[in-house]
């Protein structure tokens, strides 16, 4: 169903490198502030302004976007930049790669509710989402407060030898095994 | 080449490659993180370890522009941060980039991860002029640093090895694809 990790291995290390050597290092979770930016900018017109005293030429009256010379305040009054529709590539990305699986017999092409779940906590569906929404609170607020996520501290940050990378690896890698242990039980098959 | 359309092919590709490497399947994420199946654990690795040799090559022979580097800063947060971000990534089997790669294949659950990633972003951004100068903040090992010279940034194995950075780099990456080698494998076939 997946490459083997060989194969996964060279794929990875090739869409990193490409992206680097065309423009910059892989990253995601800032175009999470910027597309809250654009929805925030739509209710309140006057939170993006054009600024030439700032270095982008835009500022914010909210701090972090305002930050590094109104750089995110740049992405969300230019929200057609590289690093945006990057993003929001991936999700293309992900569809082709669901139109082109090979559906195994007994098996759904998505399994929408995790096996690992279902083995833990049957078949409720209302907890699935708890849990993945407080998931993703907990996930964003901490890349934002880490400066980047999986792809942009932990991949690309080790792939240029970044202490950064190293040690955000370490602390992610380091809270998320007892917590998947504890939450998902540390027996039991892969399975179902 | 016009800069969107870069935009578009690369991330167009890397989230083909994530999705077919099971990095968006939540399953493969928890399994991993329950240290029951190595496979996605044997992909990552080889992957940091190919594109870290790709680029320390690609510079070495002047191929690749060791300005597109960008390394990030090392603070207090970065430690704070990535333990949020792993116990949440434990928690739903997502991180910002498998979420929106999972969300692509039609996962439900990865496009509530997305909701309450943005509500977790917006609540960062609207919490950040309080935590700016906070100790969280303060950075460590000189900020933006690096274990082996790539030019503009200062670098911390510079002055211990004769060896050039960009040697020590790919040694870094062949002993990540080797680590990836060495963890057991073969578990694939039960997902």
């Amino acid at each position: 169903m997946y490459w083997n990790w060989k194969t996964g291995g060279i794929m990875l290390g090739l869409s990193f490198f490409l992206a680097v050597a065309a423009i910059k290092p892989i990253g995601v979770s800032t175009q999470f502030v910027i597309a809250d930016g654009i929805m925030a900018a739509a209710v309140d017109p006057t939170l993006i302004q054009k600024d030439k005293k700032a270095k982008s030429g835009y500022s914010s009256s909210n701090a972090y976007l305002n930050k590094s010379g109104g750089k995110y305040a740049k992405s969300v009054a230019k929200p057609l930049n590289y690093s945006f529709v990057f993003v929001l590539s991936m999700f293309l990305g992900g569809l082709l790669g669901r139109i082109l699986t090979k559906k195994e017999a007994g098996k759904p092409v998505v399994k929408q509710i995790p096996y690992t779940h279902v083995h833990r906590f049957k078949n409720r569906v209302l907890l699935r989402y708890g849990l993945t929404f407080a998931g993703g609170v907990i996930v964003l607020w901490g890349a934002r407060l880490a400066g980047g996520c999986t792809s942009g501290h932990m991949m690309s940050g080790i792939m240029q030898t970044s202490i950064s990378g190293y040690i955000f690896a370490a602390a992610a890698f380091l809270a998320a095994i007892p917590t998947a242990r504890f939450i998902y039980n540390n027996t039991g098959g892969t399975n179902e | 080449m016009n800069n969107i359309l870069l935009a578009i092919i690369l991330g167009t590709l890397f989230g083909f490659v994530l999705q077919r490497i099971g990095a968006a399947d939540p399953d493969k994420i928890i399994n991993m993180l329950r240290l029951k199946d190595f496979h996605l654990m044997k992909t990552i690795l080889a992957g940091i370890g190919v594109s870290s040799i790709l680029l320390f090559g690609g510079m070495a022979t002047g191929l690749v522009d060791g300005g597109h580097l960008s390394v990030k800063s090392m603070y207090w947060g970065v430690v704070a941060g990535g333990i949020l971000l792993g116990a949440g990534w434990a928690m739903s089997g997502f991180c910002p980039g498998t979420g929106v790669v999972a969300a692509g294949t039609g996962r439900i659950d990865a496009l509530v991860f997305l909701l309450g990633g943005l509500a977790g972003a917006g609540l960062y951004g609207l919490m950040f002029g309080t935590l700016k100068s906070t100790f969280l903040m303060m950075p460590l090992f000189g900020g933006k640093t690096t274990l082996v010279q790539t030019g503009e940034y200062p670098a911390i194995l510079n002055t211990v090895t004769s060896l050039p950075g960009w040697a020590v780099a790919v040694l870094i990456g062949v002993a990540l694809i080797c680590i990836g080698a060495l963890l057991p494998g073969n578990t694939s076939d039960n997902r």
